[in-house]
């Protein structure tokens, strides 16, 4: 008891750590799995990078297709193509993309910034949209702002995201001509200073950002309220509403605390699937991110870029699960102990 | 800003001096006010390499002669016109080709442009085009008696070969760039960072979003190009090109870049124009039926000519390309007016006369009204459409039809691969000649499982063989008409296919954009001579 504080600080940082090195641990079969699944999945797909190379060519000679094939290896038999691919991973190489003749991690390399930017902005907007929408309908619930948001968030969710893409274009682009229809930036014209840097960033960035971030804030909106309506009805509330605390810190520390365990678990799931949500936002846009990359992939039957993604994505998946177990651990001492 | 006042300057200094004096300087003033700007052009997918040498993917096409030039260009009746290549000549016998080449033309990188680059290119085409094993063919050696000469020995005569020349066909490249890497030309550095003798200078390629072009200063045509930059966005939404267009930030795109319900209202836009010529080259756009003549209904040629008889090709046009486009008779595009017999029996539209023909080849009707049930195979866009409407059509007469829409990739492996197909609609290009474009589709050597685009009908007749045996080494234009004729003539008899519509190219244009089409190739042409008005 009396070096209770120190110590149970120390216990907790090696309770983290611990945490930390066994999800890692964990994390290694897992994405062996994947590997092996997707590429066991991609051998049922017809058709492979010399019949689509050709077929978009509209021509081709018998000699150059087996060239093709056999210059990356797609004539092997399939478990000599896995075994290759493993060898290859093992010294962290990606493989080459037989389309463009460059490396996959190049590839993947240039195009992941402008994904997670999207990803990230697109997040923070949902979340914090969501967030604050959920807070609303609960206090003012099952009056008439709570009805009203209810009803928004329920037509974000269920509209298609390239329908809200189209929308937004035709507004924002066509309409008021504020903002470009799509790209990343001026291209051949570099902005000059930070500020027109940031400045021409968001606004390249909005519509797409919006595009993808508006089906999660009915999604945030409505679990937010569903756990803090549960939470509200908690003797402790009652017990911290009794002792005199100001509404605000009610809704702030107590309910809206305990609620975000469940919100925060959904949410980091979230992270991961909206690279599938990038793949039609992207090509709306025009926006040269890996979901765009994904798509070209797919129709190019470029797998070792594919395979790459799906790599790359798993592991952004497992690193934001250990990221929300950390955040659930702060949010929640308890869970640690389990 | 300022590009616009130097414009204004210019404009306003031509008017002067067209005043003041006589045409003579006409020229030099309007160099002053075409000079200058970005052009920005859409394209629906990232080429895999920006020199057409080893693909013929439409974008790679489309750039690749920005940078990468040919022998000769040709206008719109597909009469050949000077590039590289400043005079031509060719024995009577068809069997030796002389090209006298422009002189003081230099790479990008400095070194001259000579009869030893054209040498080395013909034959690495030859080798590594997807076309060029074909159109190459009979090319036995290329001799340079000196710097500006090249001499073309061909073994048979290639009465198509003068035509072949275009820079998006046959890209003339640097010997001494692509000579080190041997057989691998598509890890060729110059595929993604290409070295030409053309107009723009290759600037950066960032993938998923553009590839740019510079302005080539020292290009061999003094004053031209206009433009200082070019610019192509890879865009594979159409309804993202569709708005871009609209606002402007996209100056142009080509090989109907929207959908076909979109271009009647861009078209009615102040600032777009609607061009459609620019496909007298390639004839791309034109849509078959093809069967599987292994298949054990379509192997019966009553079974196929009820087919055609049960197809009203003008409701596919209107219906499925909206009338873009020219409904087609036979296996040759009627667009290829000096090949085309106008005069081919046609499978007329005749439902009855087709349920007869079904009657005869024992195909009776059963209990359900089916005489036998198919699959078709359509690749997704126009020709699912087409197959769609013939599902419809063929209930009529008793066929059911199940239709399968399937990615390139796919629809590819299985018709040529797999080969578990009845029947198919396609799109496919025709070229600027039957011997290189529509033989491929018919000539019974050229049955080659796994080959897309080879002959997937496998289709063999002895008949058809000869006429295309002939056509392709018959020197005389009229005999090699004749030959032709002959040949559209055998296949509207047997239908190993039937050609239904040659769709309209639609090129959609800013209106500030000028000669962004003056030449048989449209936008992939050269686009030396586009400039940008006001």
């Amino acid at each position: 008891m009396a070096d209770g504080r120190p110590g149970m600080m120390l216990r907790r940082s090696l309770n983290l750590v611990e945490l930390v090195a066994r999800r890692v641990l964990d994390a290694i079969p897992t994405v062996l799995g994947i590997i092996v699944i997707d590429f066991i999945l991609l051998r049922f797909v017809p058709g492979d990078a010399a019949d689509a190379m050709a077929g978009e060519s509209g021509a081709a000679t018998a000699q150059t297709m087996a060239a093709l094939r056999a210059r990356f290896g797609l004539d092997l038999p399939a478990m000599e193509q896995l075994w290759r691919y493993l060898t290859n991973l093992a010294h962290l190489n990606l493989g080459i993309s037989p389309r463009y003749n460059i490396e996959v991690a190049t590839l993947i390399g240039e195009r992941l910034p402008a994904t997670l930017l999207l990803m990230l902005v697109a997040f923070v907007i949902a979340f914090t949209a969501g967030l604050l929408l959920g807070m609303l309908m609960t206090v003012y619930a099952r009056r008439l702002p709570d009805r009203v948001a209810a009803g928004v968030s329920m037509l974000f969710y269920s509209i298609p995201s390239f329908w809200i893409a189209l929308m937004l274009i035709v507004l924002f682009s066509v309409h008021l001509g504020w903002l470009p229809s799509g790209g990343t930036g001026l291209i051949g014209a570099a902005p000059r200073g930070l500020l027109e840097t940031v400045l021409s960033k968001i606004r390249y960035m909005t519509l797409p950002a919006l595009s993808l971030a508006l089906a999660y804030v009915g999604i945030y909106a409505r679990l937010t309220r569903t756990a803090m309506m549960e939470v509200r009805s908690q003797d402790y509330v009652r017990t911290a509403v009794a002792k005199g605390v100001a509404p605000f810190w009610v809704v702030l520390r107590h309910i809206l605390r305990n609620a975000l365990i469940p919100v925060t678990t959904v949410a980091g799931m979230h992270l991961g699937g909206m690279l599938g949500g990038a793949v039609v936002v992207e090509t709306v846009y025009s926006w040269p991110g890996l979901g765009s990359l994904a798509f070209e992939a797919v129709v190019g039957r470029d797998f070792n870029v594919l395979l790459g993604i799906l790599l790359m994505s798993s592991l952004v998946v497992i690193v934001v699960n250990i990221g929300v177990d950390l955040l659930h651990a702060w949010l929640d001492p308890r869970l640690n102990a389990g | 800003m300022f590009d616009v006042t130097r414009r204004q300057f210019g404009a306003g200094l031509g008017a002067v001096v067209l005043s003041a004096t006589m045409a003579g300087n006409r020229a030099e003033a309007q160099g002053v006010s075409r000079r200058g700007g970005t052009l920005t052009m859409a394209l629906p997918t990232e080429p895999p390499t920006l020199v057409s040498l080893t693909t013929t993917a439409q974008s790679a096409v489309i750039l690749s002669a920005k940078v990468t030039e040919g022998l000769l260009t040709y206008d719109f009746d597909l009469n050949p016109q000077p590039q590289l290549a400043t005079a031509w000549s060719m024995t009577p016998d068809g069997l030796r080709y002389t090209f006298k080449l422009r002189q003081g033309v230099k790479w990008h990188d400095g070194h001259d442009f000579t009869s030893a680059d054209v040498a080395f290119s013909l034959m690495l085409l030859k080798k590594v085009h997807p076309r060029g094993q074909s159109t190459f063919q009979n090319l036995e050696n290329v001799e340079t008696p000196d710097a500006d000469t090249a001499v073309l020995v061909l073994s048979k005569p290639a009465p198509y070969l003068l035509t072949a020349m275009l820079a998006a066909e046959s890209p003339i490249v640097a010997r001494h760039i692509y000579e080190p890497s041997g057989d691998a030309v598509s890890a060729n550095p110059n595929e993604r960072a290409p070295i030409g003798t053309g107009p723009f200078m290759f600037k950066e390629w960032v993938h998923g979003s553009h590839a740019m072009y510079e302005r080539n200063p020292s290009y061999w045509d003094p004053g031209k190009p206009y433009i200082d930059r070019f610019v192509a966005r890879f865009m594979t939404d159409a309804a993202a090109r569709s708005i871009s267009l609209e606002t402007g930030e996209v100056d142009i795109a080509g090989w109907s870049p929207v959908p076909l319900t979109d271009v009647k209202r861009l078209s009615q836009l102040p600032n777009l124009v609607i061009e459609t010529r620019g496909n007298e080259y390639q004839n791309n756009l034109f849509y078959r039926i093809e069967f599987n003549t292994e298949n054990k209904y379509f192997r019966d040629v009553r079974v196929r000519q009820a087919v055609a008889h049960a197809i009203d090709k003008r409701l596919v046009l209107r219906i499925v390309f909206l009338g873009y486009g020219v409904v087609a008779n036979g296996p040759v595009s009627p667009n290829l007016k000096a090949f085309f017999d106008p005069d081919l029996p046609t499978n007329a539209y005749d439902p009855k006369f087709a349920e007869k023909l079904l009657d005869e080849a024992g195909l009776p009707r059963g209990a359900n009204g089916i005489r036998f049930s198919v699959h078709q195979e359509a690749q997704m866009g126009a020709a699912a459409d087409i197959a769609q409407y013939t599902k419809d059509a063929l209930r009529r007469i008793g066929i059911d039809v199940t239709v399968r829409t399937e990615d390139i990739s796919s629809y590819v492996r299985r018709l040529y691969t797999t080969r578990e197909f009845d029947f198919s609609a396609q799109g496919s290009t025709q070229m600027f000649d039957p011997t290189v474009g529509t033989q491929r589709f018919y000539w019974s050597r050229n049955i080659h499982h796994g080959v897309p685009y080879s002959n997937g009908a496998a289709y063999a007749s002895a008949d058809a063989d000869r006429a295309l045996e002939a056509a392709a080494v018959e020197v005389d234009p009229a005999r090699r008409k004749q030959d032709f004729f002959r040949f559209q003539q055998i296949v509207n008899t047997e239908v190993p296919a039937i050609g239904l519509v040659a769709q309209s190219q639609i090129t959609i244009a800013n209106r500030r954009v000028v000669n962004h089409t003056v030449t048989a190739d449209g936008v992939s042409a050269n686009y030396a001579e586009v400039y940008l008005n006001g």
